[in-house]
C-alpha cells in the first residue's frame, strides 16, 4: 500500500475509535456535525468541481430533510421509507432543473441563479405550507424512543451519539468513495473538457447532457440523504436552516475554503467552519450576534481573492506541488 | 359577488403595476453593472439593506431630516458600490466568472453580519407615514405611488444619462465591446468605477423608497435579492429595457397570485414562471446575448 493509504488507515482507525474513549456528549456532537457536514459539502463538491456551480443544494437538503419528518409525523411512515421517497422526489427536481438547464447550455451565471431560485422556491414551499410544515417555527418528528427505549431502527432515532458518530462515518466514507469513483470515470475526463469548451467536447461524441445529468443526479440524491440524516439526527428541521439561500452559499463557501479540487477539501471546510463558529460561541457568546458571520463573511472574500484553491488545495500545491487533482 | 371581485382584483393589477416601478429600479442598478462590467453583485440587496439603515439611523437616531437622511443614503451607499469594486471585484475580474460571484457572496454575508452586529436583529420602522390614496373602494398605500413616481423618474434619468451624456455613451460602448474600447482611448477602469459608484447610488436611491414601505432587518436582502437577479435573467443579463419590462411581468404575477391565493405562492407562482421561461428562452425574454 503507498504511504498516502497507510496514513489515511491509520487516521481512520483512530477517529472510528474515538469515541469509545468516553469523549463526553458535546464533543462527540461536535465530532458527528462535523462529519456530517463534510458528508453534505462532499456531495456538493462532486458536481462543483467539475464546473457546475450549483447556489440549490439548499433545495436538495430541504427536500430531504422535510420529507421524512413530514411522512413519519403525518403518516406514521417509516424515514426508511421516507428516504426513499425523499430521494425519488429529489431526482425528479433535479432532473426537471438539470435537463432543460444542460440542454440550452445554461451554464456560469445563468446556472447558479436558476439554482439559486430553485433553491428559495423550496423554501418558499415549505414556508407556503405551513399548516403542514410549521412553516418559519420548523418541524419536530415524534419522538419513537418511550418507555425509556434509547434506540428505536425503524424511527431511525438513537439517544446514544455514538451511533449516530458511526451511521455519519459510514455515510462520509461512502461520499469520499464516490467522489473518488466519479474522478476516476470517463465523465470526470468528459466534464473537464465540456467545462474548457464545450461545443468542442459535444463535437466529438460526448454527451453533455448525459454527463451533466449523471453527476447532478449523484450529487443531488447524496445531499438528500444528508437532509435525511441531518432531521433525524437534530431532531428539528426549520426551513432557514436546511433550504434556502443561506445554506446554499454556506455549502459553497465550505467547499471553496477548504479545496474545491482535492477529495478531502470539503471535510476540511466543514472542520473549518464548524471550529470558527463554536470558538466563536465560545468566545464571544451570544452577546454580540453576528460576528461569526462577519468572520464567515470577510474569509470567503479573503479566500476567493488570495487563496481560490483553498486550505488544502494550497497546502497541497506547497508540500507537493505537480500532484493532487487540481483541474485549473 | 362578480363587482366586488372585478374591484379588488384591480386593485392588485394596480398595485402590481406600482410593484413593477419599484422592481425596474432594483434591477435597473444590477443591469447596468453586469451590462458593463460582467459581474453579478450577489449583494446587491444588502447595499440596499445598509442604505435603508443609513436613513433609519440618520433620521430616527441622529435627528436628521428625511430629505438629508436621503441624499446620506444615495452618496454613501453609491461609494460603497465603488469600494466594492476597486476593493473586492478588481482582484478577481481576470479570474473565473464563478470567482467573483463567490466573493460578492462572501460580502453578503459580510453586510448582513456587520448590520447585526451594529444593530441587531430586530425589525426597525422609519416612523414615517404617508397618507394613503384612495379610489372608489381600492386604497393605495401613500409611499407606494411615490416610490413608483421617483423610480420612473430615476429610469429615465439613468436612460438620458445613459444616451445624451459622454460618460453614458462611454458606459453604453464598453458594454458592447469590452476588448476594443480601450483601444478607443477610453480608460476602462474609471468606467467600471463610475458604473459601480451609479449602481451604488441606485441602490442607494431604492433604499429610500423601500424604507418608506418596510421595516429593515439583517435578512430583509434576502426577500427581494433573488427576485432580483431573477427579473434581470428574465428580460436577459445585461439588458436595460428587458430588465424593465420583466419587472413589471414579474410583479403582476406576485401581485395577483398573491390575490389568489396566500403571499408566498404569488412568489412561488412568479419563480416557477421563471424556470418555466428558462426552459423556453434560456437567455432571457428580450436578450440580446447568446447563452455563452
Amino acid at each position: 500500500m503507498s504511504k498516502s493509504r497507510i496514513v489515511f488507515a491509520v487516521l481512520l482507525a483512530a477517529l472510528a475509535v474515538t469515541p469509545l474513549l468516553g469523549p463526553g456528549k458535546y464533543a462527540l456532537h461536535l465530532m458527528v456535525m462535523a462529519l456530517l457536514w463534510s458528508y453534505i459539502y462532499t456531495s456538493w463538491s462532486i458536481m462543483g468541481r467539475l464546473g457546475m456551480v450549483s447556489f440549490g443544494h439548499g433545495a436538495f437538503l430541504g427536500i430531504g430533510a422535510y420529507t421524512v419528518v413530514m411522512l413519519w409525523n403525518l403518516a406514521g411512515v417509516s424515514p426508511w421509507i421516507g428516504a426513499v421517497v425523499a430521494v425519488a422526489l429529489t431526482l425528479v427536481v433535479a432532473l426537471l432543473i438539470g435537463l432543460p438547464c444542460f440542454r440550452f447550455k445554461i451554464v456560469g451565471h445563468y446556472f447558479a441563479l436558476v439554482t439559486l431560485a430553485l433553491s428559495e422556491v423550496t423554501r418558499l414551499i415549505i414556508v407556503g405550507l405551513r399548516d403542514h410544515t410549521g412553516g418559519s417555527l420548523g418541524l419536530t418528528p415524534k419522538p419513537a424512543l418511550t418507555d425509556g427505549a434509547t434506540a428505536s431502527l425503524s424511527a431511525l432515532q438513537f439517544e446514544d451519539k455514538a451511533v449516530w458518530f458511526y451511521i455519519v462515518l459510514l455515510f462520509w466514507l461512502g461520499a469520499l468513495w464516490v467522489w473518488h469513483r466519479v474522478d476516476r470515470s470517463m465523465n470526470r475526463l468528459a466534464l473537464q473538457a465540456i467545462s474548457e469548451e464545450e461545443d468542442a467536447a459535444a463535437s466529438i461524441g460526448i454527451d453533455v447532457t448525459r454527463a451533466k445529468l449523471t453527476v447532478t443526479l449523484i450529487s443531488a440524491a447524496m445531499t438528500c440523504l444528508g437532509g435525511v440524516l441531518y432531521a433525524q439526527y437534530q431532531l428539528y428541521v426549520n426551513p432557514e436552516t436546511v433550504s434556502g439561500i443561506g445554506i446554499s452559499l454556506q455549502m459553497v463557501f465550505g467547499v471553496i475554503a477548504g479545496g474545491l479540487f482535492v477529495m478531502l477539501g470539503p471535510t476540511v471546510g466543514a472542520v473549518f467552519l464548524l471550529l470558527l463558529s463554536e470558538s466563536l460561541r465560545v468566545l464571544i457568546g451570544n452577546k454580540v450576534l453576528g460576528v461569526d458571520i462577519t468572520l464567515y463573511g470577510l474569509l470567503l472574500v479573503v479566500f476567493i481573492i488570495y487563496m481560490p484553491k483553498g486550505i488544502l488545495g494550497t497546502v497541497l500545491q506547497r508540500v507537493a506541488p505537480g500532484s493532487g487533482a487540481a483541474a485549473k | 359577488m362578480p363587482q366586488v371581485f372585478d374591484i379588488f382584483l384591480l386593485e392588485a393589477v394596480l398595485n402590481g403595476l406600482l410593484l413593477g416601478g419599484l422592481f425596474a429600479l432594483l434591477s435597473l442598478g444590477l443591469n447596468l453593472i453586469f451590462g458593463v462590467i460582467d459581474v453579478v453583485w450577489i449583494c446587491y440587496a444588502e447595499l440596499i439593506m445598509v442604505g435603508m439603515y443609513t436613513i433609519w439611523w440618520l433620521h430616527t437616531q441622529q435627528g436628521l431630516p428625511l430629505p438629508l437622511a436621503f441624499a446620506a443614503s444615495i452618496a454613501f451607499v453609491g461609494a460603497l458600490g465603488a469600494a466594492l469594486h476597486q476593493f473586492v471585484i478588481r482582484p478577481v475580474l481576470a479570474a473565473e466568472p464563478i470567482n467573483q460571484l463567490l466573493v460578492t457572496g462572501g460580502v453578503l454575508f459580510l453586510l448582513q453580519a456587520l448590520v447585526t452586529v451594529a444593530f441587531g436583529v430586530e425589525f426597525r420602522n422609519l416612523g414615517v407615514r404617508l397618507p394613503g390614496v384612495n379610489a372608489g373602494e381600492m386604497s393605495f398605500s401613500g409611499s407606494r405611488i411615490v416610490a413608483f413616481a421617483v423610480a420612473m423618474v430615476a429610469i429615465a434619468a439613468t436612460y438620458f444619462f445613459l444616451n445624451r451624456t459622454y460618460m453614458g455613451t462611454a458606459i453604453r460602448a464598453i458594454s458592447q465591446d469590452r476588448a476594443i474600447m480601450p483601444l478607443m482611448g477610453v480608460n476602462a477602469s474609471r468606467v467600471y468605477l463610475l458604473t459601480s459608484a451609479i449602481g451604488g447610488a441606485l441602490a442607494g436611491l431604492a433604499a429610500c423608497l423601500l424604507v418608506l414601505q418596510y421595516d429593515v432587518h439583517p435578512a430583509i436582502g434576502l426577500s427581494f435579492g433573488p427576485l432580483t437577479f431573477l427579473i434581470c435573467v428574465l428580460g436577459g443579463l445585461g439588458n436595460l429595457i428587458g430588465g424593465f419590462l420583466a419587472a413589471f411581468v414579474f410583479a403582476q404575477l406576485i401581485s395577483v397570485g398573491g390575490f389568489f391565493f396566500q403571499l408566498e405562492w404569488g412568489y412561488v407562482i412568479a419563480f416557477a414562471f421563471f424556470i418555466a421561461t428558462m426552459f423556453w428562452r434560456p437567455e432571457g425574454l428580450l436578450s440580446r446575448r447568446k447563452a455563452r
